[in-house]
Formats: structure tokens, sequence, C-alpha cells
């Protein structure tokens, strides 16, 4: 049992990772490693930051 | 970097100049070792290579050899799978042993300019699911289904074959040289290794065949929604789904990606099942009752307003529907035909492979075959993406070849499938749906009549049984649902049916495919329309530079409206044709994307040739040089053929001589108008085909040029520019592969040992 819900769980971390749902997160480790002095963007802002910067850094998607 | 005119392999050790920090554990498994692991040929390894190379040897005997009167699917599925496994395996070793040279020791830009957004450090595995997901849209599952016409044989051969030698060697060498350029655009390469003629010709002609591609992808979407008041419905239903979504990220749960993906499923499955009772009712069905020129103006007016939408309003929300989509269909699709096989009833060659006026699409076998199916073998578009966004996230250079040439072998599986799903159905319903209403006249009984008379083999069709198919599928009618889109959603819902569901749900999963074709094509809309904007923004902004400001709203605007308003205008220009859109459009959509394949080949070769690996350089010049002659024939016969049905000219003075000689109708015309517009559309569709092949041939002589001039430096002995980053030495490591080789094991476990601040940060959990 434990073993199939691990299972499920590295699969969706996986599907995460693919949909760039743990940008936050490694926004958050980036910030942490590279030792900025301000704090680092609340969730909100993060999000708010990322679509925003793609308006003017629009990303090709194949047909 | 130096330089090496033999093009001998060179050791990474032996020649850069890094200093890696010696704090840590090294940052590349050592070339001897690495060597030894791949020379080393164990009884287990052997065996399991001979087991591959057996089996697909034995199912390409099957599909081209045998051809009994039925071929199994699963056939279709072993030769594929297991070319691609001895191309990944040897091939793309080739390649990156003698032109790319990887160096793990050189950090990659998702490490020197990590800046936790765009640059970030990406696990291969997560980041292969992402560059998938990115290239892969529509195109590998229309592209396909339209080249059937020529029986199975061609096509399976040229998507399989096509992609081991061109499409991934393109996708990889992309994505390496830009990766090793800080992840510059194919653009800016190209200016840079081209000089400003090249430069400026390969600008403008991804400009133009953007604007194609998203006209022609729009055209599908068109072709499958048209008097479909259930797709029409379930399809503009993602709208709304959409914008809810993106609200939802932005104000109520910010960052919850995976639940808001998840939500926006069950809504869009939802809609599907809606969209059957609402067509069901007469409101409903009079309401979402759709003229083909109504939903494409409705497609012109929503392309514009969302490429001026700010992103996280419908773009990005939409994206991620798209993504959850593509995976989660791609692998039912896969499981479906592996666990339904289908026999497959169509011949390998028809009778449409040795003549030049098949109804699907005209042309002869060569070059048409190789243009109409480009996504899936070869296509030029994906530069676009393996320039750009995947090498700003790429851990290790190493990884590249799994990513790049992995990646497009991926996609190159989606169009074998596709082709399989399509040629499971009925012949002789394929032609009936794939013919222009000028050929079968629109109604079940003038089809059926139109396609018993084709005379092919094995095919006899009745009117009964397009109306029960038709009303199978929950349509009013299938006659000439032409754009591939609704013949990959038959067959898809004839193998799905007998995996879930029975015929009660085949009109679901009709519907269901109708709508993820939508939505993988309108995303590409979009975000098609915004990249052309940017470029053509940039452009106009050499001359006016206020048009470089991104935020300039009248200049956003007036740039997005140019772009929305050429792809419009080849969009009703392909509604509208009296000769029936699709089949004389889906050529130029070919042309356009392999000439496109064309110039970031041409970009890679002037590249290698910088990096002096000649003897091997016939790896890009070979399917740029098959490109080239593809592209360039198709265009040629485009545009100078005497048969009317290929030459756009051709036709063009035929219909005009018509006007003259005062008839009221002519051919598939039927009316002075529609003769009109056909003299209008081929006029312009010619034109087209002489712009883009004389910036292609542009592009190609200047990297012929650029390349003869790095052989002559090399044996003069003179240094050449470099236009890499300068080399980084890397502080991080990751296997280069899905499965860590023991060497490559043993380093990760050494990594792993270090204190946690040595370590740069974990990119996300390996």
């Amino acid at each position: 049992m434990n073993a199939i819900l691990e299972g499920f769980r590295g699969f969706a971390r996986y599907f995460g990772g693919v949909m760039g749902a743990d940008a936050y997160a490694k926004y958050l480790e980036h910030h942490a490693a590279s030792g900025h002095e301000e704090a680092p963007m609340t969730e909100r802002e993060f999000w708010r930051d990322h679509t925003d910067r793609q308006d003017s850094n629009p990303q090709g998607r194949c047909c | 970097m130096g330089k090496m005119p033999d093009g001998k392999a060179r050791t990474a050790l032996s020649e850069d100049a890094l200093v890696p920090d010696p704090k840590l554990p090294p940052t590349s498994v050592d070339e001897a070792v690495l060597e030894a692991e791949e020379r080393k040929w164990t009884p287990a390894k052997i065996a399991i290579w001979a087991a591959i190379a057996l089996l697909g040897g034995v199912a390409w005997f099957m599909l081209a050899i045998v051809r009994g009167e039925t071929v199994n699917a699963i056939w279709f599925v072993f030769a594929s799978v297991c070319t691609y496994l001895i191309g990944y395996r040897f091939y793309s070793k080739v390649i990156e042993r003698y032109i790319t040279r990887p160096n793990d020791r050189r950090a990659t830009p998702a490490e020197y300019k990590a800046d936790g957004k765009d640059y970030v450090r990406t696990d291969r595995n997560v980041l292969f699911g992402h560059h998938f997901a990115a290239i892969a849209g529509a195109g590998p599952l229309v592209g396909p289904v339209i080249a059937a016409q020529m029986g199975y044989l061609p096509g399976t051969i040229w998507i399989i074959i096509g992609v081991v030698l061109a499409g991934a060697v393109q996708d990889y060498l992309v994505l390496f040289f830009s990766m090793r350029r800080g992840g510059r655009s194919l653009g800016q390469m190209a200016r840079e290794e081209l000089g400003v003629i090249g430069g400026t010709a390969a600008l403008v002609a991804t400009l133009l065949i953007m604007v194609i591609i998203v006209a022609i992808l729009a055209l599908v979407v068109v072709n499958a929604l048209g008097e479909s008041p259930w797709g029409v419905f379930s399809v503009g239903m993602t709208i709304p789904i959409a914008l809810f979504m993106g609200v939802y990220l932005r104000y109520l749960r910010p960052g919850k990606v995976l639940e808001v993906s998840l939500i926006g499923f069950v809504l869009l499955m939802a809609a599907i099942i809606g969209g059957g009772a609402v067509a069901g009712t007469e409101w409903g069905a009079a309401f979402f009752h759709l003229d083909k020129v109504t939903i494409a103006w409705g497609l012109i007016v929503y392309g514009f307003i969302a490429a001026i939408l700010p992103v996280w309003l419908l773009l990005a929300p939409r994206d991620y529907l798209s993504t959850f989509m593509k995976i989660g269909v791609i692998v039912m699709l896969a499981l479906a035909i592996i666990v339904v096989r289908p026999e497959i009833t169509v011949p390998a060659f028809s009778e449409f492979a040795s003549r030049e006026n098949g109804p699907v699409f005209p042309g002869a076998l060569f070059p048409f075959l190789f243009v109409t199916i480009a996504c899936g073998a070869l296509s030029g578009f994906h530069a676009l993406i393996s320039s750009g966004t995947t090498p700003k996230l790429i851990e290790k250079e190493r990884q590249a070849r799994l990513i790049g040439y992995g990646g497009m072998l991926m996609e190159s599986f989606v169009a074998i499938m596709a082709l399989v799903a399509a040629i499971s159905i009925d012949r002789g319903l394929y032609f009936a749906m794939n013919s222009p209403a000028a050929l079968t006249g629109g109604t079940v009984q003038t089809a059926a009549t139109w396609v018993n008379s084709l005379g092919l083999a094995g095919v006899n069709i009745t009117p009964d049984l397009l109306t029960e198919t038709a009303r199978n599928v929950g349509e009013e009618s299938i006659v000439s649902r032409t754009g591939g889109a609704p013949t990959l959603a038959v067959g898809l819902a004839h193998i799905m049916q007998q995996f879930i569901g029975g015929t009660a749900m085949m009109a679901f999963w009709y519907h269901f495919a109708i709508m993820f074709e939508a939505l993988f094509i309108l995303t590409a809309v979009d975000a098609g329309t915004r990249v052309a904007r940017f470029m053509l923004q940039d452009s106009i902004g050499n001359l006016i530079p206020k048009f470089k400001e991104h935020s300039w709203r009248p200049g956003a605007w007036l740039c997005t409206a140019i772009m929305v308003g050429a792809w419009g205008a080849v969009l009703l220009m392909g509604v509208t044709d009296p000769l029936g859109g699709i089949n004389t459009l889906f050529p130029l959509f070919g042309i356009a994307n392999q000439l496109l394949a064309a110039i970031a080949l041409s970009v890679c070769l002037a590249i290698a040739a910088r990096r002096a690996s000649f003897k091997y350089l016939w790896i890009v010049a070979l399917p740029l040089a098959f490109a080239a002659v593809v592209t360039i024939t198709a265009s040629f016969q485009k545009i100078f053929s005497p048969v009317p049905a290929v030459g756009y000219f051709a036709n063009n003075a035929a219909f005009a001589k018509a006007l003259a000689d005062g008839k009221t109708e002519f051919g598939t015309a039927k009316s002075v108008a529609a003769m009109e517009a056909v003299v209008r559309n081929t006029m312009i569709q010619g034109w087209l085909s002489v712009i883009f092949v004389v910036l292609s041939i542009i592009v190609i002589i200047t990297a012929i040029v650029a390349t003869a001039k790095a052989f002559r430096d090399a044996r003069n002995g003179v240094a050449h520019a470099d236009h890499e980053d300068p080399a980084v030495p890397s502080r991080a490591y990751a296997p280069a592969g899905f499965i860590p080789t023991p060497a490559e094991r043993e380093l990760v476990a050494e990594w792993n040992k270090l204190p946690a601040d040595l370590r740069l940060e974990k990119a996300a959990h390996h």
C-alpha cells in the first residue's frame, strides 16, 4: 500500500515538474543558495511576476 | 576553443582550460571511464541489443515485405520503437562524439546564469517531459493522416527514418548550440553565423512561415468545428474555463498549478459531455450550428484579443490545460493501440502513390509526401523551441542528447500512432471524409458514389455507413470533413470504444479528440501570434526605435493586428477556397515548416564547420540537403508545374482563361465569384511559394559560404571567432541519460556525500 502511495506521489511530483508547478520552490532554493540580502518574493508575488514576465517574453508553442 | 582540423573526437579533459573547484568532486565522469563503459559489451548488453534489432527487423519485414491482406497495428509500434532505440543508442552517440562534443566540466546556462526564474537547473526527466510538451502539438496528429492517402508504408518509412537522420538531429544540434550560447534564439544565431544578409533573410522567412503555420493550424480547427454544434460548444467552453483558471491562479490560490489543472480537466470533460446534451436540444443545435466563415471570423477576433490580453488571464492557464491533456492523451492513445491492436486493411502503397492527382492532397509522392508529413519527421518549428526556452533549463551538457534527440523521437512516435489511428478506419470512409466537398458533393449518396467510382481495391462504401458513422460520433455529417483532425478523431473513437465504453461512447471519444486537437492548436495560435508580434516589433524597431518598447500599447496592438490580419487573411482564403482549402494550402504548411528546418540546419552547418568537425559534417549536410531538395523541388513544382492541380500559376492561368472566355463555371468553381476567388487565391499562394523559396535559398547559400570560409580558415590556420559564451567551470553533477550508468551512479553517490554548504542548491529531486 505504501509503495503504491509512494509511487503515486512520485508520479504527481514528476507531472508537477513537467507542468512547471514547482517553479516557486525552485526559486526559493535559488534565492537561499545565492545568499541574497532581501527577503524572497512571496508565493503570490512570484507567480504574478512569473506570468507578467511572459507578457514581454513570449514562449513559442509548437504545432 | 581549439581547432580540430581532422574532426577527431577530442577529450574534454585535455583541451579545456577550466579550473574546477578543488573542494568539489569531479563534475564529469572521467572520459576514459566513460569510453570504457561504452566500449564494453557484456553478454547481457549484446543480447538486449540483438533482441531489439531482431524485433525491429521482423516488424519492418511484416510492414514492408509481407504486407498480407491485413497488418496488425502492433508491428508499427515495434518497428518504430526498435528503430528509435537503435538510432538513439548508436546514431545520436556518433553526433555527440564528433559534432557536439559536450563537456560536463563546463557549466550550462542554467548554472552560470541561474536566476531562479528563466535559468533554472531542471531534472533531466522532468525537462524531457517539459520539452516534449512544448514541441508536440497538433502537427504530428494531422500530417500523417493526410499523407495516408498514399498508403501506410511511405509515411511510416519517412516518419521513422526521417526522425532518426533528420528531425532529431536538427532538434539536438539547435538545442546544443543554443545552450552553448546562453540560450540564444535561432534568429540571433543566424545573424551571428550567417551575417546580415543571411540573418535578415532567416528572420523574414521565419516571420512569414509563422504566419502560414498559424493560419493552416487555424484552418484545421475551423474545418473540424464547421457545422458541428457539439464541437463549437465544447471547444468554445475552453475559453471561460481558461479564464476561470487564470483568475483562480492569480487571486484565489496562486501557484496551485496541478490543482487548477485538475479542476480545469474536470470542467473540460463536463463541457464535452454537456456539448452532447446542448447539441441535442433544438435551440442548442440552432445556436451553435455555425458555418466555417463565421467560425473563421470568430477565431480571428479571438486571436487578436487573446494576443493582447495579459498572459496570466488566458494563455498561461490554457497552456497548463493543454500540457495536462497532451501527456494524458498520448499515454492513452499508446495504451489503447497496444491493448486493442487493430488490424489495418489499408494497402502499403495505395493507388495514389504512383499518381499526382490524389483527392486529399495533389502532387506526386516525391516530393509532396515529405512536405505533407513535416511534424513527426522533420519540423523546423522545433528549432524555435529548442533555441530559447529549453537550453536555459538543462543541467548538464551531456543531457542535451536525451532532451533534444530523445524528445523528438517521442514526437515521432506520436505521429506513428496518429497514422495508425487514421488508417484503422475503413478506406472508403477515409476518402469520403478527406476529399473536398467539390468532389464528394457533400451528401452521403454523392460521396459514396464518388468514392466507389475511384476504383480503389477493396473499397465499396454505402451511404448507410457514412450516415451511421456520423450518428455514432454525434455529428450531422462526416462527408468532406477535411483537415485530418476529424479523421483522427473517428479513428481514435473507433479504437477507444473497443478499449472503453463500446459504441455508446464513440461520440464522447470523437469530441474528446476534437477538443484536445483544438486545444493544442489554439495554444499554438496564441503563442505563435505573440512571438510573431514581438519579432515584427523588433524588426520595425530597427527603423522606428519606439517600436522596440514592448510595453508601448499602440505599437503592440498595431503589430498584433498586422500579424492576426496576415494569418486571418490566409485562413479566410482557405475557408472560402472553392478548391477545398486544406488540400491546396497544406503543402504550403509543410513547405514552410521544412524550409524553416533547412534554415535551422544551415545555421547548424555553419556552426559545426566553425567548430572544425569537417570529416563528420555530413551528419548535418545530409538532412539539410534532403530538406533543401524536397522543399525546393516542391516549391518549384508549385510555381512552375503545368498541371493545374499541382501548380498554383498553372491553375491561375486556367481559371483566368476560363473567365476571359466568358465561362460562368469551371472545374469545381460553380460561379464567376468562385472562379475569381480561385484566381486571387492561386496568385497569392504562388507568390508566397516564390518568396519562401527565394529566402531559403539565400539562407542556404550564405550558410555554404560560411562553411567554406571556416574550411579555408582551418586549412590556413587562421583562428576564427567563436560565438559561444565563455566557458565557466561547473559546480554540479547529474547523469546524462534516463538510467545512470555504474560510473555515473558512483559519482552521484560522491556528490551526495558532500556537505550541504558546499553544494549548489539541489536541482529538484534526482
